[in-house]
C-alpha cells in the first residue's frame, strides 16, 4: 500500500487550488470539533477533576444551607468513612468586586487526609497547620494575583461580616498548592479563623467530603450517612464528587448536547464538502483509471487508491486541525483561567478525531470509488 | 453601451442560473454549508438575545436594591429590621396608601430537580413584603391565587414552574422540616423574578432561623432622577452600613459575564464555521467556473466583456447564499424561537430561566452574513473567470 503513497501524493497536488481548499474546510471542521470538546469539559466538568473515592455531604434543602459542627464526629463514626473533613463557603473576593476567589474555610488538621491528591511541600504544609491565620491557596491563583508565600493578603467575604462590622480577613500565604484533579483555583484556610470573627453562623460549615475505604461502597455508605441524620432539623444529602460535579454541570443548561448539535452540523458540511471534491476530481480523472485498470491494476486497487486519496486529505486535515485547537486551548486556558478551573483539549479528543478521520474520509470516498471501482475500460477510454 | 452592458449581463446571468442544476450538487453544497453558519450564528444570537432580554426586562431604573455594604449581590447582604425601617423613611421614595413602597426580602436557594435531567439545581427561593407586587412592573397572577401571609404557602414564577419539577398548582413541597404548598403561578413579562419562587418573608425568616433580619431591601423611588440623591441620604447615614444599585445596574452586573461568555464562544463559532462555508463555497465556485472554461472563453471570444461575466458568476454565488440564508433562517425560526431553558447565574449561584429570542435583527444578521459568505466565495472565482485569456480558454477540454 505504502509504494502508492508518492502517487495519492501527486494526485492531490493535481489541483493544488481546490485540494488546498479542500484541506481548509477540514482544518476548520477539526478545528472546531477540538475546540467544542474542550468547551464543554470547560462547561460541563470533567469526571477527571473528581477524586474516585470522595463523597460530599451537603443541606438536603440546599447547598448554602449550614450544617452543624457536631456532624462531622458523627459521619467520622460511621464504619466505611476513612476520612472526613469538612468545608464553609466564604465567598472571597480581593480588592475588587471582579476579582471573585472561591475561598473556603476547611477542618485543617483533616483537610489532606481527604485531599490527598493536593500537593503542598512539608515545610509549607507545617507552616499552614500552625498558624491560624495562614491560607494555601491554588497555583493559578497565586500566579492570577502575583501572590508569593510569606505575603499576607486581605481577603472579603461578601458572605460573612467581622463583629467589627468590616468584611475582611487578613490571610497569610503559608503555601501554594497544585492539585492533581485540576482545581488550583481555590483559597483554603482555618474554620476557626473565621469562626472567632464572624457575627453568625459559628460552629458551622456547608459541606463534609468523606474519604471511603473502599470506593465500591460509595452508593451504601451515602445512603447510611443521610440515615444518620434521617428526621432531625437538618437533613443531608450525600452524592460522589463526581455526581455532585455532573448535577452542577447540568445547571449550566443544557450545553453538551447543544455542542453536540454544532459540531454535527459543521461534520455534515464537511462531509459533504469532502466528498464533492472527491467525486469531481475522479470524474475528471475517469480516463486515467481505465489507463491504470488497463495496465493490469485490480478494482480493488483502485477503489483502494480512491479510498486512500480521501483519508489522507482527511487525516492531513485532522492533525493540523487538532494541532491548531490544542494550542487556541493553551492559549484559552490562561486567558479564561478564572472562569474556568480546567481547560485543556481533553485527551479523549485525539480518539474521537481518529474515528471521525476514518468516518468522513469514508463516507466521503464511497461514491467515487465504487465508481472507480465499476468504471468499465472501454468506456473509460472513449471518454474524451 | 450602458444598455449593453446590462443586456450582456442579463443575458450571461441568466443563462448562468438557467444550466445551475448541471452543477446542483456541488451548489447544494454550499448552500447547506450556509445554512448551516446561518442557523448556528442565529441560535447563537438568539440565546444572548433572550438573555438580555430577561436582564434588561428585570431593571427598572427607578427600582433601587439595598445591600449591606461590602455585599455584591442579595445573598451575601444582610439588613437589621431596624435598617430596613430607616430605608423604608428616606426620602425620594414613591408612597401609597399603604406607604412607601417598598420590600424587605431574604434570598436563599433549594435544591429543585431539573425537569430535564432530574438531576438538582438551585431554585431561588425569595421572602418579600406586602409590596413586592408593586415594585415589579407587570406582576400578576396567572394561575391560583397569591400566597396568604403568615402560611407556608408559596408561589413559583412561569419560568421557574416550566423548568423545575414540583412547581405546580396544589402540589406540596418538603423543604427541611417544613411542608410547602404552591398555590399559584405568577407572570412578569419574562423578566428574572418568573425564574424565582416567592413566600412570605416573615414566614421565610422562621423557617431560616433568620429572626428578624433581611438581605435585601428593594424600593421604587419617585423618579429615576432620585437615585442619585436617594443614595446620598442614605450612605451618609451614620445608622446604616449599605451600598446601593438601581435595579438595572444590578441586573447588568450580574448578567455581564455570561452575556459575553455566550457571545465570545458563539463569535467564534460562527467565524470558524463562516471560514468553513467560504471554502466551500470558494471550491464550488471555482470549480463552476472551471467546467464553464470554454464557454466563457467563447462569449468573450463573441464580444462579451469581462465585467458581464465577474458578475454572472457573482451573482450565482450571491443566490447560493441568499437560498442558504433564507433556509438557515427559516429553521432556525422554527427550531429556536421561544424556546425556554434555563441556565446558571454564577454570581447568585442560582438558576434563571429565559426564552430564546429570534428577533427580526437576529434574522437580518444572519442573512447578511449568509450574502457575505456568498460574495466572498464569488469573488475570487468570478475575478478568474473574466481573466481567463481567451486563446487558452478555447482550447481547453
Amino acid at each position: 500500500m505504502f509504494k502508492h503513497l508518492p502517487l495519492l501524493w501527486a494526485n492531490l497536488g493535481r489541483k493544488k487550488l481546490r485540494t488546498g481548499l479542500t484541506l481548509a474546510s477540514i482544518v476548520v471542521a477539526f478545528l472546531l470539533f477540538g475546540l467544542m470538546q474542550t468547551l464543554r469539559v470547560a462547561l460541563t466538568g470533567s469526571p477527571e477533576m473528581a477524586g474516585v473515592d470522595r463523597l460530599i455531604t451537603i443541606h438536603k434543602v440546599a447547598i448554602i444551607n449550614p450544617i452543624p459542627l457536631a456532624y462531622l464526629s458523627r459521619v467520622r463514626a460511621l464504619p466505611g468513612v476513612k476520612y472526613a473533613t469538612s468545608q464553609a463557603w466564604f465567598g472571597g473576593i480581593y480588592q475588587e468586586d471582579k476579582n471573585q476567589l472561591a475561598a473556603l474555610a476547611v477542618d485543617v488538621p483533616s483537610f489532606f487526609l481527604v485531599y490527598n491528591d493536593y500537593t503542598l511541600p512539608p515545610d509549607q504544609k507545617k507552616a499552614f497547620e500552625q498558624d491560624r491565620t495562614a491560607m494555601i491557596v491554588g497555583s493559578a491563583v497565586a500566579e492570577r494575583f502575583k501572590w508569593k508565600i510569606g505575603d499576607t493578603v486581605p481577603i472579603r467575604s461578601n458572605i460573612w461580616t467581622k463583629k467589627d462590622g468590616s468584611n475582611v480577613w487578613p490571610m497569610k500565604i503559608a503555601g501554594i498548592y497544585t492539585a492533581t484533579t485540576g482545581d488550583n483555583q481555590s483559597i483554603y484556610f482555618h474554620q476557626e479563623y473565621l469562626d472567632e470573627s464572624r457575627t453568625i453562623g459559628k460552629n458551622t460549615f456547608h459541606m463534609i467530603i468523606e474519604r471511603l475505604e473502599d470506593r465500591n461502597r460509595s452508593a451504601e455508605i451515602a445512603r447510611n450517612i443521610d440515615a444518620l441524620f434521617a428526621n432531625s432539623s437538618t437533613e443531608t444529602k450525600t452524592a460522589t464528587e463526581s455526581a455532585f460535579i455532573q448535577g452542577f454541570a447540568n445547571q449550566m443548561g443544557n450545553i453538551g448536547a447543544l455542542i453536540t448539535g454544532v459540531a454535527a452540523a459543521v461534520f455534515f458540511t464537511m462531509l459533504l464538502v469532502t466528498a464533492n471534491t472527491m467525486g469531481q476530481s475522479i470524474r475528471e480523472r475517469l480516463n486515467e483509471i481505465g489507463v491504470m485498470k488497463t495496465l493490469g491494476y485490480s478494482n480493488f486497487i483502485v477503489s483502494s487508491l480512491v479510498i486512500g486519496e480521501a483519508l489522507l486529505v482527511t487525516t492531513l486535515g485532522a492533525a493540523i486541525g487538532l494541532g491548531l485547537a490544542a494550542l487556541t486551548s493553551l492559549g484559552m486556558a490562561k486567558g479564561l483561567a478564572q472562569f474556568f478551573p480546567v481547560l485543556g483539549m481533553p485527551a479523549t479528543t485525539y480518539a474521537v478525531g481518529a474515528v471521525l478521520v476514518v468516518v468522513l474520509g469514508g463516507l466521503a470516498a464511497a461514491q467515487p470509488s465504487m465508481q472507480a471501482a465499476r468504471l468499465k475500460i472501454v468506456d473509460a477510454l472513449r471518454k474524451v | 453601451m450602458a444598455g449593453s452592458a446590462m443586456t450582456q449581463i442579463s443575458a450571461i446571468t441568466s443563462m448562468n442560473l438557467r444550466n445551475i442544476s448541471e452543477r446542483l450538487t456541488s451548489s447544494v453544497v454550499a448552500l447547506v454549508g450556509i445554512a448551516g453558519v446561518v442557523m448556528v450564528l442565529i441560535g447563537v444570537l438568539s440565546i444572548s438575545a433572550g438573555f438580555r432580554a430577561v436582564l434588561t426586562l428585570s431593571g427598572a431604573r427607578d427600582v433601587a436594591i439595598v445591600l449591606r455594604s461590602g455585599a455584591t449581590d442579595e445573598m451575601g447582604s444582610g439588613l437589621t429590621l431596624e435598617q430596613t425601617k430607616i430605608i423604608a423613611d428616606a426620602k425620594n421614595i414613591a408612597r401609597d396608601a399603604q406607604g412607601s413602597i417598598a420590600s424587605p426580602e431574604l434570598y436563599v436557594i433549594v435544591d429543585i430537580p431539573l425537569k430535564r435531567t432530574v438531576t438538582p439545581a438551585n431554585v431561588p427561593l425569595r421572602g418579600v413584603g406586602p409590596q413586592a407586587p408593586q415594585l415589579r412592573q407587570n406582576f400578576h397572577i396567572v394561575e391560583g391565587r397569591n400566597f396568604t401571609p403568615g402560611t407556608f404557602e408559596i408561589i413559583a414564577g412561569r419560568g421557574a414552574s416550566q423548568q423545575f419539577a414540583g412547581l405546580t398548582v396544589g402540589n406540596k413541597l418538603r423543604w427541611g422540616t417544613t411542608d410547602w404548598t404552591v398555590v399559584g403561578i405568577f407572570e412578569d413579562r419574562g423578566s428574572v423574578a418568573e425564574s424565582e419562587v416567592w413566600t412570605d418573608v416573615t414566614v421565610l425568616q422562621g423557617a431560616y432561623n433568620r429572626g428578624t433580619t433581611f438581605q435585601s431591601m428593594r424600593v421604587k423611588l419617585t423618579s429615576p432622577e432620585a437615585y442619585r440623591a436617594f443614595e446620598d441620604a442614605l450612605t451618609t447615614d451614620p445608622r446604616l452600613n449599605v451600598r446601593m444599585f438601581t435595579e438595572r445596574e444590578y441586573y447588568e452586573k450580574q448578567s455581564r459575564l455570561l452575556i459575553a461568555l455566550v457571545s465570545t464562544i458563539g463569535t467564534v463559532i460562527a467565524v470558524l464555521m463562516g471560514l468553513g462555508a467560504v471554502f466551500a463555497a470558494l471550491n464550488t465556485m471555482y470549480s463552476a467556473v472551471s467546467t464553464r472554461t470554454r464557454e466563457i472563453a467563447t462569449l468573450r471570444a463573441l464580444g462579451f466583456g469581462a465585467a458581464p461575466v465577474v458578475v454572472s458568476v457573482l451573482t450565482e454565488a450571491l443566490l447560493i447564499g441568499l437560498v442558504g440564508g433564507v433556509l438557515g433562517a427559516l429553521i432556525s425560526y422554527f427550531a429556536f424561537n421561544g424556546v425556554r431553558a434555563s441556565t446558571m447565574n454564577f454570581s447568585t449561584f442560582s438558576q434563571i430561566t429565559f426564552a430564546f429570542q429570534v428577533t427580526p435583527t437576529v434574522l437580518v444578521l444572519g442573512l447578511v452574513y449568509a450574502l457575505i459568505l456568498g460574495f466572498v466565495g464569488g469573488l475570487l472565482p468570478s475575478l478568474r473567470a473574466a481573466r481567463l485569456p481567451i486563446t487558452t480558454g478555447l482550447r481547453e477540454l
